[in-house]
């Protein structure tokens, strides 16, 4: 298709083609029988949500869960990735754990945790720390153990001692593994969130759609999955545009 | 010469454990380079010629023998030894000024002084245009360029360059060359110079060191007696012509030995051995 350009303009322009067509074959499921909401009746019962106020809560004890899990696994995540990448005995220490739980869906930790910790907000908490922690732990290990060793035999040879290669060379030079890391983190928090509150909870988007799904109420239930589709693409930007800000020194491919 | 040599290589041995016998990397190296000197050494791919400088800037520990530089046994890395490597080693989340005063901010130098020590080497090295640049915005040229001003800002009493031409094209080594023998005779150093190029070994030194492999060690010593400066049009003289010659058949000679050895012991042609780091 010679006329179609490969442009930003082009291609914003197929994404928002795409969406229409989207919700036209939404609206012809709907017209058709099938047992979906019409797109209007979901954007309605946005609305009164909104205007009742529940939904501002759900989203707020949902933000709060999330955010709040996600810094307390990646600030744990970072120095003990750190560890093992620098110091090959906390390596040996800590590395069968990792590699061990880290193959254990942070989910089936749920009952365990309810069991520990009771039906609280530390449960969920835990959970979704726990998910936040083993994809930045990795990503920080690998990130460490990248670093170009000619880099740091330079460091070296201009008076480097072990405490200032560190700061100077490793941090900065793993910086993009570990960016990487808190965004894969932060993707898998989101997901565990919306489980850990299907299962007890009070107030959140987990919760909301679990007693839409008691009362029948389709709608309700699209509205939890557009939000929760946007809100976690909407933190993924956040992230990706702070990668890009502290490691655009890297070469890439594609600016 | 009346002054103690500054490098003093004595009956050096490295050797590196391979599965079932030690590969000897360096065996009974004896150099002495005198203050000032530019050296280069010149040899085949596994001659261990990096090896020896990465033993001399104490990045590797020799197995045997020693390195003297002042008479002081090196034991380890010291901003006295600087290094250039092939592959640049430029931090590339830095810019060129930050890069080159890396070594002036761990040395704890005032902000004035480092300031000005980088700006007068980045001017030295014609880089005062890209002072705020980042790495992946320079040339693989300026960036060697901007790793020797880093290397010299520290006042190194040695500058030891590993290949740091060997990944430029034919026309920007020429230039480099010629900018390095400038630098050099404005800001005198001990240098070593390690390249697999006979003509660029010969262009810029006062003596050509012949290593050979298998194993690693000096075949030759070979005096380069053209007097500095020296301009590119040098080649074209006659008795460069002789000296790159007579270098030329150190190094060779034993290549064409090992790869007709090769062939009659396995009826097929020796293969370049990768160099081993």
């Amino acid at each position: 298709m010679k006329w179609l350009k490969n442009n930003r303009y082009t291609r914003a322009t197929l994404n928002i083609t795409a969406l229409l067509l989207g919700i036209g074959l939404w609206s012809v499921g709907h017209a058709s029988g099938l047992a979906l909401p019409a797109p209007i009746e979901v954007v309605t019962r946005f609305g009164l949500l909104l205007e009742s106020g529940i939904i501002l809560v759900d989203i707020g004890a949902s933000l709060q869960r999330v955010l709040i899990g996600f810094a307390i696994g990646t600030m744990i995540a970072i120095p003990v990735g750190f560890l093992m990448g620098w110091y090959w005995i906390a390596r040996g220490l800590i590395e069968p754990y990792v590699q061990f739980f880290r193959t254990v869906p942070p989910l089936a930790i749920i009952p365990l945790a309810i069991v520990l910790l009771g039906i609280g907000e530390e449960p969920k908490i835990l959970v979704i720390s726990l998910a936040a922690f083993f994809a930045c732990v990795i990503a920080t290990f690998q990130g460490v153990v990248n670093v170009d060793k000619t880099l740091i035999n330079a460091a070296t040879v201009l008076g480097a001692k072990d405490g200032s290669i560190f700061f100077r060379v490793v941090v900065p030079s793993s910086a993009p593994f570990i960016l990487v890391g808190m965004r894969l983190g932060l993707g898998s928090s989101w997901a565990t969130l919306v489980a850990a509150e299907l299962i007890a909870a009070q107030q959140g988007l987990g919760f909301r759609m679990q007693q839409a799904q008691l009362y029948y109420q389709l709608d309700t239930i699209f509205v939890g999955l557009l939000l929760i589709g946007f809100l976690g693409l909407a933190m993924d930007r956040i992230l990706l545009l702070a990668e890009l800000r502290l490691t655009s020194w890297q070469e890439r491919r594609v600016s | 010469m009346q002054r103690l040599p500054k490098i003093q290589v004595k009956n050096l041995k490295k050797t590196f454990p391979l599965k079932d016998q030690n590969f000897v990397a360096l065996d009974g190296v004896s150099l002495d380079i005198q203050d000032e000197e530019f050296v280069t050494v010149v040899g085949p791919s596994g001659c261990g010629k990096t090896t020896l400088l990465n033993v001399i800037a104490g990045l590797e520990k020799a197995s045997g023998g020693e390195v003297l530089v002042d008479s002081q046994k090196v034991s380890g890395p010291s901003p006295e030894r600087g290094v250039i490597f092939q592959q640049y080693a430029l931090f590339p989340w830095l810019t060129v000024r930050e890069n080159v005063e890396f070594g002036l901010k761990l040395a704890k130098k005032s902000k004035k002084e480092t300031r000005e020590t980088a700006s007068h080497f980045i001017e030295l090295v014609g880089l005062t245009q890209f002072a705020d640049a980042l790495p992946k915005m320079l040339s693989g040229g300026m960036k060697q360029r901007c790793a020797l001003a880093r290397a010299y800002a520290v006042n190194p009493k040695l500058l030891l360059m590993d290949e740091p031409f060997g990944a430029l094209d034919a026309l920007t080594r020429v230039n480099l060359q010629g900018q390095l023998l400038q630098t050099w005779q404005s800001e005198k150093r001990t240098v070593m110079f390690i390249t697999h190029d006979v003509d660029e070994a010969v262009f810029l030194a006062n003596r050509v060191v012949v290593m050979a492999a298998k194993p690693g060690r000096i075949k030759e010593i070979i005096e380069v007696d053209l007097p500095y400066p020296r301009h590119v049009d040098l080649r074209l003289t006659p008795r460069f012509g002789e000296l790159r010659n007579r270098v030329w058949s150190a190094v060779y000679s034993q290549e064409l030995d090992l790869a007709s050895y090769g062939e009659q012991v396995s009826g097929q042609p020796t293969q370049k051995k990768k160099k081993g780091n």
